[in-house]
């Protein structure tokens, strides 16, 4: 190959400067760790499988905003058939009382900044 | 077969007149369904609602004006009011307002003036007045202010709002108010309702109705505070409180010269 011995190990270093995360992650044995959430002490169970909970419930709010202030609808049955509101503020937030250590613990792991606490006012929590 | 110039011209006219006539159709069929005269067609009332949650097919307020002498009550209406949504107290041109009190001349600007003294000096109460032909809905870009079908009540949707504020320059009765500043730091925070979002930065807020209340069964903050001055009702039910009052008092709305044919009714 035409000036070999410049141009492998310069293929040497871009690969190892681009594959730098991923080798550096698995030598420094950082691993990452899902945040222990503060679940609510006083309630057994929430109004959707957590599994359901962790994965859709950006989609669940969504379509309970638009269900409240577009549709005037206002109660959700859950699987079990209890009634609750739906609404962040009166219906999450009044069992997930401790935003920092709930909402925040992901939402910042994951760099996730929705801006819900722009308007609606977030719970003193458990302090 | 052969076509002639005179079979293709015959089949051409019949063609263009069904198109017509369809169009026709269909245009005469969305003029039945934009037509409104006072009576909204029914909507079905929303699901998923309380038992208890109050249910109209037209809201509408009838306003005492002769209760409304005693300038503490005017103010216990505005108190309720804001302090149930938060509304945040500034003073000067980024006042928000959902309810307020104005003199004669200013809320009737197309009445008569030189009344008695009594009529002139008198407070009113103005707020949204949930017009039943709402200018704020028909220039809204975005389709964040919009007229409940089933009920009347003309919403905010703030999370939609973007502020451009054609509904401001739309409203003829100036009962919309646009946040220039994060409302926080104007609310004291041990008096923040907690049950209702304060609104942010560059979004526009009015009046509701109090639709929370309602579907919680309770009639909106300043009718509960104004002792009886204030009346709320369903206007398309004869026997409704409002529609009572309208029976028996003479009333006046505020520039329906305008054909924006507000829900908001004045005793005189």
């Amino acid at each position: 190959m035409y000036n070999a011995k410049y141009i492998m190990p310069g293929l040497v270093i871009f690969l190892g400067l681009i594959t730098f995360p991923l080798w550096f992650n698995v030598l420094s044995c950082t691993r990452y760790e899902a945040p222990k959430l503060a679940l609510p002490a006083d309630q057994q169970e929430c109004i959707i499988d957590t599994k359901v909970m962790r994965a859709e419930h950006m989609t669940l709010l969504n379509d309970w905003r638009d269900k409240y202030v577009r549709d005037g609808e206002v109660t959700f049955t859950a699987a079990n058939g209890k009634l609750y509101d739906m609404s962040l503020m009166n219906t999450c937030m009044s069992c997930h009382t401790n935003k920092e250590q709930f909402c925040d613990a992901c939402h910042t792991k994951n760099s996730v900044y929705p801006y819900c606490w722009e308007c609606h006012i977030a719970p003193r929590g458990n302090q | 077969m052969s076509k002639t110039r005179r079979d293709f011209l015959k089949l051409a006219g019949a063609c263009a007149c069904t198109v017509a006539a369809s169009q026709l159709v269909g245009a005469n069929a969305q003029a039945a369904d934009a037509g409104h005269g006072g009576h909204a067609p029914a909507v079905a009332q929303p699901a998923n609602q309380h038992d208890n949650a109050l249910h109209g097919t037209h809201w509408g307020m009838v306003i005492d004006t002769k209760r409304f002498t005693d300038p503490l009550l005017v103010q216990k209406c505005m108190d309720a009011c804001h302090l149930t949504h938060n509304v945040p107290k500034i003073d000067g041109p980024q006042e928000l307002k959902w309810i307020w009190a104005a003199s004669y001349l200013e809320t009737f600007t197309e009445h008569n003036h030189y009344l008695p003294e009594s009529v002139e000096q008198r407070s009113f109460m103005l707020l949204c007045n949930h017009c039943e032909n709402p200018p704020c809905v028909r220039v809204c870009p975005t389709k964040a202010t919009f007229k409940r079908a089933w009920d009347g009540i003309v919403q905010m949707d703030m999370h939609r709002c973007i502020g451009c504020r054609f509904c401001m320059a739309a409203c003829p009765y100036g009962a919309r108010s646009f946040n220039f500043n994060n409302p926080r730091p104007y609310l004291d925070e041990t008096k923040m309702n907690p049950d209702y979002p304060t609104r942010m930065r560059g979004v526009v807020e009015k009046c509701t109705f109090c639709v929370e209340r309602l579907a919680q069964g309770l009639m909106p903050a300043c009718v509960e505070a104004s002792d009886g001055a204030i009346l709320f009702g369903d206007l398309d039910d004869p026997h409704s409180s409002v529609r009572k009052a309208l029976a028996s008092k003479f009333t006046v709305r505020r520039k329906v010269s305008l054909g924006t044919e507000p829900s908001v009714y004045y005793i005189i």
